[in-house]
């Protein structure tokens, strides 16, 4: 049965994550790199320094130091971050509705996109214009999402400055919201000014995000449009009397759709790691522009706590796919 | 004799001249570009016109040449500290080949050999590899090449690590897949029936037909090298000093990005032609090799 | 009376204009209200194209080169797309030969036979799922109400095929043409499918063009029958006549080909390489021939 599946699938979850844990800790502590060097200020003795690298557990065994890390973990502290002297888990889980915010939106509207551009495309098959859609949806996929973040930019920022190339939204615009979740709370609670700011900053980056994302849904769709379409059953609805809008629609669609998620589905992991480069270039506060920072600095603690989360990110999407997937084809509902 | 008029029927043209047409006009595009690339990587010196590490703070953040303020001397303008972007741009174009080819060529020769290891011995061999894939394509990429260039620090070397560590996965999981494939074939059983060892078979019948696979990937990987490169140098944390990188002139130029955009401007175009190159060349290739020796 | 289907003289190829071949040859057949016609010949004879044409569902690099196909007494061929659309599924309707892919995987049976009696009768959600019913309870399935909720893959070859069915006769058509629709089930369920063809032919009172190269079949359900060979007809009937008294040398090939319970197993000659031969030589000839006319 599926489920049973599904089951095996979050057991396996905590094995994996401790993998991940393990070669992140094993990595930033083999390979050479202080970072209690990175932030002595200048004058500091060598006492000084000694008594910083104890603070942060630096001076002891590796294997030590992963165990006292894993059981903090295991209680839910994820240490102090080095650079930024705060709690890690804090720091998280201050930036990380900001990136689920953008990465939500930029899936709806690749999504969208996705599905107007297979549908236009299955409309105009067999005819010349098709490869126009073809052509245009390889161009999509092949330039990544940061070089979209830096073509948008350069587009909308600067040469025709429409848009903000910076931050989650303006200085002077007033916030009192309770959560980090900007724009859900302003949606929910009605506060439209605030939204609309907020999506003037959100719209560039998540576009970015969105564009090759979108392209790779369209190819697959529109793959998956076509096969179905020649199957038999789409064949014989054309003897029920059936247009062929209405079959594409009503009876193609939901079967394409299997595919398309299945296979489209698991490459929103790559989205999400998308955030970090065009957090970055728009100087966008969420969890992949502080991982960026994280690196430079060498802050291992915020680092790992970062990779995890992304990592528990990863997961919990995947799965999610994968449950979807067993929602659309009942032929895998039922063994 | 029955006349089954055939006569008109035309002659099957040659298997590699079907090909051609099939690879069709991307496999020509791509092969173009990347040629160019290589070309000017190779001739690096003999193109630029001027020292690329030279400075001339007199002439900082010129325009290109046919714009107002331009200077003829600097053709594609100059940066912040009067560097010539043009000279900057070819020699850009040799570091992200030689990336391109060095950390492509490691990451198929790990990730090739892995799959094999675990296509061809199954088992709780597979079951272990197959596992490493799993935990290592739950990192995001991105920040594991970061993680790792931050941590091993700049130059050359980092980079290519970052880049093989992060994409082996790509061509370890495809040579699994397809050797498991190939093992279960026909031909694969007549070998083990006269009396071909694992070794053998593994030579002789299954890595032929994984060149195609291979050579397409190889070309896709030399595309995503470049990418990664321009990443991590746009972080800060690819090759050391002054040398120059599209990636350091964009991050360069993403500060005076509304003083001097051309700066940001142009490498981009470079790496977009240099990728597309790169895809079609894969997809061009992929095409011509793959129905030849899949049918 | 009108007759329910009148073709004359169809001809249909297939390719294009360089390498076309002919898939039927100026075949004619007619069938009259309520009659049952078996329509025979071998693989490629071109019987599907035949039943496709009538429903205008020839595959894309198909066309009519000449001929006419009248359901009761209206163009077919000429008729605009959006009447022919009002007219398949309800006055015209297909039995398609293999359940297993025929229907829609993803959605429920009910769903399917519902939407249909939806689209061209416009009944409410409601009236149309008790006619759904109603439909399933007279192919003689048990707990209808159940069924109707199953899904393709939950059922049967044999179920699958019922349902099929009653979704053909759903809406009292006047002429249902049977693609070889039992030529995908084991004999035992063949038997009952004719049965319940026969049944809801009698009580919708439809005409049905019954597509098979089981002569079998021919002798249990259909009243009069047509022989088609290389697109071309070669004899036709009453069936209990062409049986008895086969004209045709291929005719009577055919005959002396099919097993029957009378007759030993010994006795069974396959149809002589040499006879086909020279139907598929004559017909190329009158192809050239008629070739040859119009140019």
């Amino acid at each position: 049965m599926r489920w049973g599946e599904i089951i095996r699938r979050l057991v396996l979850i905590p094995p994996t994550l401790v993998g991940v844990a393990v070669i992140v800790f094993v990595l930033l502590r083999v390979v050479p790199g202080d970072p209690i060097a990175m932030m002595i200020p200048p004058g500091a003795t060598a006492a000084d320094i000694e008594r910083l690298r104890a603070f942060y557990g630096l001076d002891q065994p590796i294997l030590q130091q992963f165990f006292t890390w894993f059981g903090q973990v295991l209680s839910g502290n994820f240490g102090r971050s080095i650079s930024v002297h705060q709690s890690v888990f804090e720091l998280v889980r201050a930036r990380l509705p900001a990136t689920l915010e953008l990465a939500l939106l930029a899936t709806l509207l690749a999504v969208g996109l996705g599905a107007i551009t297979a549908l236009i495309g299955i409309r105009l098959r067999g005819q010349r214009v098709e490869w126009l859609v073809d052509g245009g949806v390889g161009v999509f996929l092949a330039i990544p999402d940061f070089l979209w973040a830096l073509i948008l930019l350069l587009l909308f920022g600067v040469l025709i400055p429409l848009l903000p190339i910076s931050g989650r939204i303006d200085p002077e615009i007033d916030i009192t919201l309770h959560s980090n979740f900007y724009l859900l709370e302003s949606l929910v609670t009605g506060r439209f000014g605030i939204a609309n700011a907020l999506l003037h900053h959100m719209i560039l980056p998540a576009v970015a995000l969105a564009l090759p994302f979108s392209a790779l849904l369209a190819r697959i769709l529109k793959a998956s449009l076509a096969e179905a379409e020649d199957q038999d059953y789409a064949q014989i609805a054309r003897a029920r009397g059936y247009s062929r809008p209405r079959i594409l629609l009503r009876e193609v669609f939901p079967n394409a759709l299997i595919p398309t998620v299945a296979l489209g589905g698991v490459q929103i992991t790559l989205l999400l790691g998308g955030t970090v480069l065009v957090e970055r270039i728009f100087s966008y506060e969420g969890i992949g522009n502080m991982a960026i920072d994280a690196v430079i600095n060498r802050d291992f603690p915020l680092i790992q706590g970062l990779i995890l989360t992304f990592a528990v990110l990863f997961i919990a999407l995947n799965l999610a796919v994968d449950l979807l997937v067993t929602l659309l084809d009942p032929r895998l509902r039922h063994g | 004799m029955v006349d089954l008029g055939l006569d008109n029927a035309a002659r099957p043209p040659s298997r590699w001249i079907a090909g051609l047409r099939r690879g069709g006009s991307r496999l020509w595009v791509g092969a173009a570009l990347v040629a160019v690339l290589v070309l000017v990587a190779l001739a690096a010196p003999l193109m630029a016109p001027h020292d690329p590490l030279e400075q001339d703070l007199m002439s900082a953040q010129l325009p290109p040449a046919w714009s107002s303020g331009g200077d003829a001397a600097y053709w594609l303008g100059t940066d912040s500290l009067g560097r010539c972007v043009l000279s900057r741009l070819i020699y850009s174009a040799r570091t992200a080949v030689a990336v391109a080819l060095i950390a492509a060529t490691l990451a198929a020769a790990i990730g090739i050999a892995l799959g094999l290891i675990a296509g061809s011995f199954g088992g709780w061999i597979d079951q272990l590899t197959s596992r490493l894939i799993d935990v290592w394509m739950a990192f995001p990429p991105v920040l594991l090449s970061i993680v790792l260039a931050a941590v091993i620090g700049a130059g050359l070397t980092s980079v290519i690590a970052a880049i093989v560590v992060v994409d082996w996965t790509r061509f370890a999981r495809v040579v699994r897949a397809e050797t498991m494939v190939q093992l279960k074939r026909d031909y694969a059983a007549a070998a083990r029936a006269i009396g071909l060892g694992r070794g053998g078979i593994l030579r002789l019948e299954i890595l032929p037909n994984l060149v195609p696979l291979v050579v397409t990937l190889l070309a896709v990987e030399m595309g995503i090298a470049i990418l990664v490169e321009v990443i991590l140098s746009f972080v800060g944390i690819s090759v050391a000093g002054d040398t120059p990188t599209w990636g350091g002139m964009i991050a360069e130029g993403r500060q005076i990005v509304y003083q001097a955009p051309w700066i940001m401007a142009l490498p981009i175009v470079c790496i977009i032609l240099s990728v597309i190159g790169f895809n079609l060349l894969g997809d061009g290739l992929r095409m011509l090799l793959d129905p030849v020796q899949r049918r | 009376m009108t007759a329910a289907l009148t073709v004359h003289d169809l001809h249909v190829a297939i390719g294009h204009r360089r390498s076309a071949a002919n898939v039927l040859r100026g075949a004619s057949l007619e069938v009259r209200a309520g009659e049952v016609r078996g329509l025979v010949g071998e693989s490629g004879a071109g019987k599907s194209m035949l039943g496709r044409a009538v429903l205008g569902l020839l595959p894309a690099n198909a066309v009519i080169t000449g001929g006419t196909i009248l359901f009761e007494g209206r163009d077919l061929v000429a008729m605009g797309e959006p009447e022919r659309r009002g007219l398949l599924g309800r006055r015209i309707a297909l039995i398609p030969q293999d359940p297993m892919t025929s229907l829609n995987p993803v959605k429920q049976v009910g769903a399917q036979i519902a939407a249909l009696l939806r689209h061209h009768l416009a009944l409410s959600k409601r009236d149309a799922f008790s006619r759904a019913v109603e439909l399933l309870e007279e192919v003689a399935i048990r707990e209808p109400r159940r069924v109707l909720q199953l899904y393709p893959h939950e059922m049967s070859g044999g179920m699958r095929q019922r349902v099929l069915i009653a979704m053909a006769f759903a809406c009292d058509p006047s002429l249902v043409i049977a693609d070889e629709p039992t030529t995908a089930l084991d004999v035992t369920v063949q038997r009952q499918v004719l049965q319940l063809v026969e049944r809801l032919r009698q009580r919708h009172g439809a005409a049905i063009l019954f597509v098979t190269h089981d002569l079998g079949v021919v002798a249990k359900i259909c009243r009069t029958m047509t022989v088609l060979q290389a697109g071309r007809v070669l004899e036709e009937g009453e069936t209990a006549d062409v049986l008895a008294k086969p004209r045709h040398p291929y005719t009577r090939a055919l005959l002396a080909a099919t097993p029957r319970a009378d007759r030993p197993a010994e006795a069974l000659r396959p149809v002589p390489q040499a006879l086909i031969e020279n139907l598929w030589a004559e017909a190329y000839r009158l192809d050239r021939q008629s070739a040859a006319a119009t140019s």
